[in-house]
């Protein structure tokens, strides 16, 4: 009786052990730990009055989970590109500079400096969505029915997308200050959750839908597994394929609406800087394999907020400015390495051996 | 099977050709790259006509001016349309412009403008190296080189003057300006540019610098955001969430001042004149000024992008044969406080 229980507690944490969330997981874990013992007040989130007069909450837990925002929407198309054509997207940066100047460009009209929107807030991020999505399936056109190699592809929109944005502003930086347009990237007013937590949330939540009622995941993997026998089996892979770049295009448009409202303004060239290289980082610390295939968006989700928790623990820690990069690869090549499906293998067939020597 | 196949390609490369022209009118359309990409097209079309009336045009100076790519800051952008402004027509100049961030780009361009035997040639060099070679085919051929903005490493006598800010320079009128508000305690927080360019040198050097003489100066945080506002914002963020105290946010340019102040509003924080902390930021863009003179922040420093009416006036004492008086020329430059600046001053230095 009490062996079969040891068995099964075992089995327990092998199936845990094998999980791909685990290492994402444990990364988050550690980095808690980290913060708790040199700070111990570390989580505390305290109840303060913004500047406009209304309650909103602070701390450190909160800068994390809103900073983390734009970055763990990207990670979720990121997964599905990632998955079903096994390259990544290198362009996001570059589109979400694009979109966040749609944005501006409907809000200001040709002013550079104005203090009311030109045009209702839906509008603008209705024409950044699909702009957006249109940059999303050029891209998944040339991936899907074109075969260019992802990255290849994105290079297009990765070197002339932030020229581009720059075009549809005429070259200048718009600045747009009602209120309103900060409502987004900050807090709507009376509610204490900054907004982009709550767009996060929301978008987690329609994607949880998405995947729970449509075959997109079903096919998605199968697309990637092994495209040719999905086509066998009645699946049209350059569409799923194509369908992924304009999620894609979907996730950038949202990310860079939320990116333009925390500031109400654009820069081009700094605007979303190496964003393209976190989210494809949060998809590998997430245990996702870069060539496609199986896919975990859960797992992208806690690696993106493993990314944000680790900048704002080294900005905590006051890492000197030029050793700042160099901590993050270190961390980043500790957690990237143990999450490999193919060191998570290892690890598991190690565990099996050493569980069935200890049952002899 | 083949069809198709060749037909793909057909399509790719179609689609290929479509997508770089596409980068190309964008480019055109913004602005600045017009110029770049038709005018010097235009300008071989008229030498090529030229060989016999060369007189008509023979009273311009022709200037080929070589820049980095006006998107990079507002800054540039206030630049190349300062340049665009003073080379015309009007004011006796053939102007051809070309823009890259990249220095061999640059130095391809200005091997181009030799070979067309411009008079002037005048150069923001996007690196410091590699400038000889081409400086001397220049000086060669009686070209004469003028430099703006960025200094190079090569010897004085490759080119006629050089005509920059001086950072550091900037940095002490800030700290000077900063001293001079006789606080009891400055703690501050730090937020530099991108780390080892001339700016963030100059900028942090001088605070540094003052930081260590004084005992009652504390740089609580030292950190950079790389010219970016976001970052800037979550640096502040995670100060004010550390309970750090601080009464003075340096910035070294107005995007990150901007973000420090969105951390500090969302932290019901006062900022400005009179209030809790002091802001400072660097570049005078418009809407900075503008932020000044609502009292929100407390200074600006400049840095002046409007060169091209020294170079005019040194071109045009060149070309009377007079020889500058110093090589390296360092525009003057100003910094704003708060309670001074008018609303002149917004329209004569915003960028």
């Amino acid at each position: 009786m009490t062996d079969k229980k040891l068995s099964q507690d075992q089995n327990f944490f092998l199936r845990i052990l094998k999980k791909q969330i685990f290492i994402p997981i444990s990364a988050l874990l550690v980095l808690m730990l980290f913060n708790l013992i040199a700070d111990p007040t570390f989580f505390r989130v305290e109840l303060g009055i913004s500047s406009l007069g209304y309650p909103v909450l602070k701390g450190n837990l909160i800068t994390i989970l809103d900073n983390a925002s734009e970055l763990v929407i990207l990670s979720i198309g990121m997964t599905l590109v990632t998955a079903a054509s096994g390259g990544q997207d290198i362009s996001v940066g570059a589109t979400i500079a694009l979109a966040g100047s749609v944005v501006l460009r409907i809000l200001c009209g040709t002013d550079t400096l104005t203090d009311h929107i030109h045009a209702p807030i839906i509008v603008a991020f209705l024409a950044c969505v699909l702009v957006a999505m249109l940059f999303g399936a050029f891209n998944g056109v040339l991936v899907a029915y074109f075969k260019l190699q992802p990255m290849v592809a994105t290079l297009i929109l990765f070197t002339a997308g932030r020229s581009i944005a720059a075009w549809i502003n005429n070259n200048t930086l718009p600045n747009n200050t009602d209120p309103r347009v900060g409502y987004y990237g900050n807090f709507f007013p009376g509610i204490a959750v900054p907004s982009p937590i709550l767009i996060a949330i929301l978008f987690m939540i329609v994607t949880a839908l998405v995947m729970r009622f449509t075959k997109l995941s079903l096919f998605t993997q199968a697309v990637g597994i092994n495209a040719e026998s999905s086509r066998l089996n009645g699946i049209n892979p350059q569409l799923i394929k194509f369908m992924t770049y304009v999620i894609l295009g979907f996730c950038v448009a949202v990310a860079g609406f939320i990116k333009v409202s925390r500031l109400s303004t654009i820069n081009y060239s700094v605007i979303a800087k190496d964003i393209e290289m976190d989210a494809i980082l949060a998809v590998a610390l997430g245990g996702n394999a870069l060539s496609g295939g199986k896919f975990s968006i859960s797992s992208s989700i806690v690696g993106a907020y493993v990314i944000q928790f680790l900048t704002i623990t080294l900005y905590r820690f006051e890492v000197p400015a030029a050793a700042l990069p160099a901590y993050k690869a270190i961390v980043v090549i500790i957690l990237v390495v143990l999450s490999a499906p193919v060191v998570r293998k290892k690890f598991a067939e190690l565990k099996k051996n050493f569980t069935a020597k200890e049952a002899n | 099977m083949k069809i198709k196949k060749t037909l793909a390609i057909l399509f790719s490369l179609s689609l290929g050709i479509a997508a770089f022209t596409g980068c190309s009118t964008a480019g055109s359309g913004s602005g600045a790259g017009s110029d770049a990409q038709n005018q010097p097209a235009e300008n071989s079309a008229s030498d090529g006509n030229a060989g016999g009336d060369n007189t008509s045009s023979g009273e311009l100076i022709k200037v080929g001016i070589i820049n980095n790519d006006p998107n990079e800051s507002g800054y540039r952008n206030a630049n190349d349309k300062d340049m665009k402004a003073m080379f015309t027509e009007e004011n006796g100049y053939e102007a051809q412009f070309a823009y890259s961030l990249k220095n061999e780009e640059q130095i391809a361009a200005a091997q181009k403008y030799i070979q067309d035997e411009v008079d002037y040639l005048l150069i923001s060099a996007a690196g410091t190296s590699g400038w000889d070679s081409v400086l001397k085919d220049a000086q060669s051929q009686g070209i004469k080189v003028i430099l703006f903005d960025r200094t190079i490493d090569a010897d004085e006598s490759l080119y006629e003057a050089s005509i920059v800010s001086d950072m550091a320079k900037e940095g002490e009128t800030a700290v000077n300006w900063l001293a001079s508000q006789n606080l009891d305690e400055y703690n501050i927080v730090h937020i530099q540019g991108v780390v080892g360019s001339s700016a963030q040198i100059g900028r942090t050097g001088a605070l540094d610098a003052k930081a260590k003489s004084e005992a009652n100066w504390n740089i609580v945080t030292q950190q950079t955001a790389e010219w970016s506002a976001e970052t800037a914002q979550q640096i502040v963020q995670s100060v004010i969430d550390a309970g750090t105290k601080f009464n003075v946010i340096y910035a070294e340019n107005d995007d990150m001042a901007k973000g420090a102040v969105a951390a500090l509003d969302k932290a019901n924080i006062k900022h400005g004149v009179g209030q809790d902390v002091i802001v400072m930021g660097f570049d005078c863009n418009m809407w900075a000024l503008e932020e000044l003179l609502k009292k929100n922040w407390n200074y600006d420093g400049q840095c002046n992008p409007f060169q091209a009416s020294y170079i005019d006036e040194i071109i045009k004492n060149l070309e009377n044969g007079k020889k500058p008086a110093n090589k390296v020329v360092i525009m003057e430059e100003k910094g704003f406080d708060a309670e001074t600046i008018t609303q002149a001053d917004v329209d004569q230095y915003g960028i």
